[in-house]
């Protein structure tokens, strides 16, 4: 979901550009000015959630079976979750970065379960 | 019908043509096509509002990896039940063996089976949780049965990798 990142040669194209001498001769190279992109990593820092909704169909030993599977999370906790999606209609499977968040949902979403990603409020 | 867990194989024994025939449509009925309330659960989206850009991103690159993974699944279910291939008459006391390394892709197959069935006749949670109903009716009667019947074979084989 997020951009690719930059291959070595257009890195080291980048970094020469940075420190590249103003003109011939002359040997002191200035500090690179760095710009923050302070909104971007903002959006990174904020937590997601994983929400599993609750749907009539797949059954509790199922829902129950990919949580353990997905999260690894142990037979109880993965039950607890599935008892929550139940009887609340979701429930908060994990919370972390927004690029694992989204590879979870792809995973859920592999086995038919309803999964979204949440921004956490 | 009987199943049973035989070394490395579930199987399905004295299978009556009826069942046998419910069976052989798991692949078709895992189909989509046409169905756009089952293309939307089965293919739902990553997230809930507006998100558009993420939604397209999805459905570029993570929908068609997801079609191929279901795909997969509903072939190796194809290939097993083609031991079910035959007449009505040579149905009859018919024997399915399904290897246990393609559970998962049962498990797969009917699940997409019984999502797609149950969002094309729009089954509300009081009748998919209506096990005793009976007899069948009608072709809405049949579709909840092949749902209930997909789901007790899921049961079965969630318990068999659960030992």
């Amino acid at each position: 979901m997020n951009a690719e990142p930059l291959s070595a040669e257009v890195a080291g194209d980048l970094i020469a550009e940075i420190v590249r001498p103003k003109s011939a001769g002359t040997s002191t190279v200035g500090a690179p000015t760095i710009e923050k992109e302070t909104r971007a990593e903002e959006a990174l820092d904020v937590p997601w959630h994983v929400v599993v909704h609750n749907d009539p169909v797949n059954l509790m030993s199922y829902v129950t079976m990919v949580f353990q599977r997905v999260f690894g999370y142990p037979r109880d906790k993965a039950k607890k979750h599935m008892l929550e999606v139940h009887q609340k209609g979701r429930s908060i499977l994990w919370s972390g970065m927004r690029e694992r968040a989204e590879l979870y949902v792809q995973q859920l979403h592999g086995y038919l379960l309803l999964a979204t990603i949440e921004k956490v409020s | 019908m009987e199943i049973r867990r035989r070394k490395n194989q579930i199987e399905i024994s004295e299978l009556d043509p009826f069942l046998a025939e419910l069976l052989r449509q798991i692949p078709a009925s895992a189909n989509t096509e046409g169905a756009p309330a089952a293309e939307q659960r089965i293919f739902s989206p990553p997230i809930n509002g507006k998100e558009t850009e993420l939604c397209a991103e999805w459905k570029m690159y993570v929908e068609p990896e997801l079609r191929r993974l279901f795909q997969t699944a509903t072939q190796t279910v194809g290939a097993d039940l083609e031991q079910l291939n035959g007449n009505e008459e040579s149905l009859a006391n018919r024997t399915l063996r399904i290897p246990t390394k393609h559970a998962d892709a049962w498990l797969s197959a009917l699940n997409q089976a019984r999502l797609v069935i149950a969002a094309k006749n729009n089954f509300t949670e009081l009748e998919l949780n209506d096990h005793l109903h009976s007899p069948i009716g009608s072709r809405r009667d049949l579709s909840l049965f092949q749902v209930n019947f997909y789901g007790f074979l899921q049961e079965f084989i969630l318990r068999e990798l659960d030992d």
